[in-house]
């Protein structure tokens, strides 16, 4: 089963990668940008048939290890 | 004092450590590789090292902290043992929340070294008391993440406790309420961004270094 996790800055941490990619942007000619936010993407597939257990054991790995919850929020999304 | 330096792959500091402590043990530092899962017997202190442990992949410090020896580290913390982390050190010790909070990227995203001045904020610790309380003092920095970050609520506890060790007199790097090292509540870990091994000789340019080295070895021996 695989699944996609997106893991991004909490609301509040300052993100100065997201901010330089906006200037950056802004210098190129792209107006009217609200905000820009740097985040990662890690994909996983694991041997396990059932949604429920294999949900639960991707969320254990983003606490132990894939994303730090002191700054770091993450989501997880099965693939189709 | 018998002291042990941990060596993680990426580790560049190590023996920096091993050598600032034994230039006052006056013994040879043990050092432990990753991957072994325990202290020696009649360790002091374990120093954990600068660098770019399994080469900053994912978080600095986060893949350090599932080694083998980390589990082995928080049991020796946990039963009051000494811990300098310097660096990469400090951001292991928070991934494995030893310490609190976390070390961003700077603020400036540009990789920093160079040597900036520091108020030491607590002397009554077995690592500070060769220095004043309130004493500037000098020392390097080498780093891309040192920016350090934690809520509101713990830096103020932080603050109360008085677990702040260092911090910067013109922040470098962004780092919250400026903090350049972190104690733990029995003040017995320490894990801070600035290099004190880098500066333990008049031949490196200064020795203010070596005095956390020599304040330790006076306390634990």
């Amino acid at each position: 089963m695989k699944f996609t996790i997106n893991i991004t800055l909490k609301k509040g941490v300052l993100d100065p990668q997201g901010l330089a990619i906006k200037n950056s942007l802004t210098t190129s000619g792209f107006q009217n940008i609200i905000e820009v936010k740097q985040g990662k993407l890690i994909e996983v597939d694991i041997d396990e048939e059932n949604y429920d257990n294999a949900k639960k054991v991707v969320s254990k790995m983003c606490d132990v290890l894939l994303a730090n919850t002191v700054i770091e929020d993450y989501k997880i999304m099965l693939n189709q | 004092m018998k002291a042990a330096v941990i060596v993680f792959p990426g580790s560049n500091c190590d023996r920096d450590l091993a050598i600032a402590f034994e230039k006052v043990t006056g013994t040879k530092t043990k050092l432990i590789w990753h991957k072994d899962a325990n202290i020696p017997n009649g360790i002091d202190i374990i120093g954990i090292p600068g660098g770019f442990s399994f080469g900053d992949y994912l978080r600095v410090g986060a893949i350090a902290a599932q080694s083998p020896i980390c589990k082995a580290l928080v049991d020796y913390v946990n039963s009051g043992g000494y811990v300098l982390g310097i660096c990469n050190g400090f951001q292991i010790l928070t991934e494995t929340n030893i310490l609190p909070g976390t070390l961003m990227r700077n603020q400036g995203l540009k990789y920093i070294c160079s040597e900036i001045e520091l108020l030491v904020e607590n002397n009554n610790t077995a690592f500070t008391h060769g220095f004043q309380n309130k004493q500037n003092i000098k020392l390097p920095i080498a780093h891309h993440d040192g920016n350090y970050f934690a809520d509101n609520e713990t830096v103020k506890s932080l603050n109360d406790k008085n677990c702040i060790a260092f911090k910067y007199t013109k922040n470098p790097n962004g780092s919250v309420d400026d903090i350049a090292g972190v104690l733990s509540q029995n003040k017995r870990v320490l894990g801070m961004m600035p290099h004190p091994e880098r500066l333990n000789d008049q031949s490196l340019g200064g020795t203010d270094g070596g005095l956390i080295f020599g304040a330790i070895e006076s306390m634990l021996s």
